[in-house]
């Protein structure tokens, strides 16, 4: 019971991966969700269209599973990727369909006249997004984003079964190991708990400072 | 050589992943009643008055909600024989997916207790109602309706989060694709029906919620 310095040591390699997996997929997922959130709300119908169609399929099927395909499948199509750059494209990939719809979200809650106004003053449809109504929607996205963001921590642990030594896959690792089977899931259970309260704390300091006034 | 997608190959297994599509079900609907129940509880300890109730019943949701299902899963799976319970590989499943999503009941039962105008519990008090008939009598028939759509959601996310079970060796639908494919050396056809199984299903159920989101809004559920 004493030595639990040598499990969290043991641990602490899986835990900078599974942190590193969270922030590559969040930085595919952000520009993605903006992406497919703004397509959405196109005039052209088949960037609606697509932009939909990614929403619906990453949003319908089990994240699991879309690991397993992105890992089984595209090989047999020709399409080789390491593991990690699976768990990285897929988990983003994921997170950006459920992100978009938070973009859509709080895109319709800007005010109507806001928009009206860009017309009456002759912006472009661009300027009008982009000066108007994203610095507006922005607030309105961060506490379901933080939500997403956890959301996406604890998908990492999935990547333990497409072979990525993780956090989740160091400790089965450990378990095999070392047979501390309680202090080894609690442990990692409480680091997983410590991310996302980080996460948190984050995204309540960018509430803060994004305030609506 | 073989096509990409062989039709008739994707045809002979689509039996054997109906089988395995009923214990996908089974966990779901086994475990949302779990969910459901257990987040009610869970939700009326969370506004408990007393401290000692409501702030253990207020981590323990912080808790489950923050951390990895596919962990939970391995902590019951492998602690719970340790302290001497035994259960099926299914049984721990459905109960460590009961549990998660209990947590995010609690939540959404939460909101709707809150929602419900203070007059309603005034009015209870006014005409000496016990707290648990409030609770029972007054509260919960207003509370719930309005949030039977947000609970139909997780009923969604659950079914998509069932093949976790397949890392405690639960042959539910994922685990039976992933062994024709290991048997048959082909995984693009019962990996691909696999995710348009999950993918028609869940579209289904989408739909299912925002029908019954549109009857709960006719009868009453506006406020």
């Amino acid at each position: 019971m004493e030595d639990y310095d040598v499990l969290v040591g043991a641990l602490s390699t899986g835990l900078w991966v599974t942190v590193k997996i969270t922030l590559g997929a969040a930085a595919l997922a952000i520009p993605l969700a903006l992406l497919a959130g703004l397509g959405r709300l196109s005039t052209l119908r088949t960037v609606r269209w697509t932009a939909m169609t990614y929403v619906e399929v990453f949003r319908g099927t089990s994240a699991l599973v879309q690991l397993f395909w992105f890992y089984f499948v595209l090989p047999l199509f020709g399409v080789q990727l390491p593991a990690m750059l699976v768990g990285i494209v897929v988990l983003g990939l994921n997170a950006g369909a459920y992100g978009a719809e938070v973009v859509r979200g709080a895109i319709a809650g800007v005010a109507p006249g806001q928009r009206e106004a860009a017309v009456a003053l002759n912006m472009t449809r661009t300027q009008t997004i982009r000066r108007i109504i994203l610095p507006q929607a922005f607030p309105a996205m961060l506490p379901p984003a933080g939500n997403l963001l956890i959301e996406l921590l604890k998908n990492t642990a999935l990547v333990s079964l497409i072979t990525i030594t993780d956090l989740t896959f160091r400790a089965q690792l450990l378990r095999s190991d070392t047979l501390r089977t309680t202090d080894i899931f609690i442990l990692v259970l409480l680091m997983y708990f410590a991310l996302a309260l980080v996460i948190t704390a984050g995204i309540r300091l960018l509430e803060r400072r994004f305030k609506v006034r | 050589m073989t096509p990409i997608f062989d039709w008739s190959f994707a045809f002979s297994i689509l039996p054997t992943l109906g089988e395995a599509l009923i214990i996908t079900i089974q966990a779901t609907v086994l475990g949302m009643a779990l969910a459901v129940t257990l987040g009610l509880a869970l939700a009326l300890l969370r506004r408990s008055k007393l401290f000692i109730v409501s702030a253990p019943a207020a981590v323990f949701i912080e808790f489950v909600r923050s951390t990895p299902l596919l962990v939970q899963i391995y902590f019951l799976f492998y602690v719970l024989p340790v302290t001497g319970v035994q259960m099926s590989p299914l049984v721990t499943g459905i109960v460590a997916l009961g549990i998660h999503y209990a947590a995010y009941c609690a939540e959404v039962y939460r909101a709707g207790i809150e929602a419900v105008p203070r007059g309603q519990i005034e009015a209870s008090t006014a005409l000496n109602l016990s707290p648990f008939r409030t609770a029972v009598g007054v509260v919960l028939p207003q509370a719930i309706p309005p949030v039977v759509p947000a609970l139909g959601n997780y009923l969604v996310a659950m079914f998509k989060d069932t093949p976790l079970l397949s890392a405690i060796t639960v042959v539910e639908l994922l685990q039976q694709s992933k062994m024709i494919g290991s048997a048959t050396f082909r995984y693009t056809e019962p990996l691909t029906l696999v995710g348009i199984m999950f993918l028609l299903l869940s579209l289904a159920a989408a739909w299912g919620v925002r029908r019954l989101e549109h009857r709960l809004a006719r009868y009453g559920g506006k406020r």
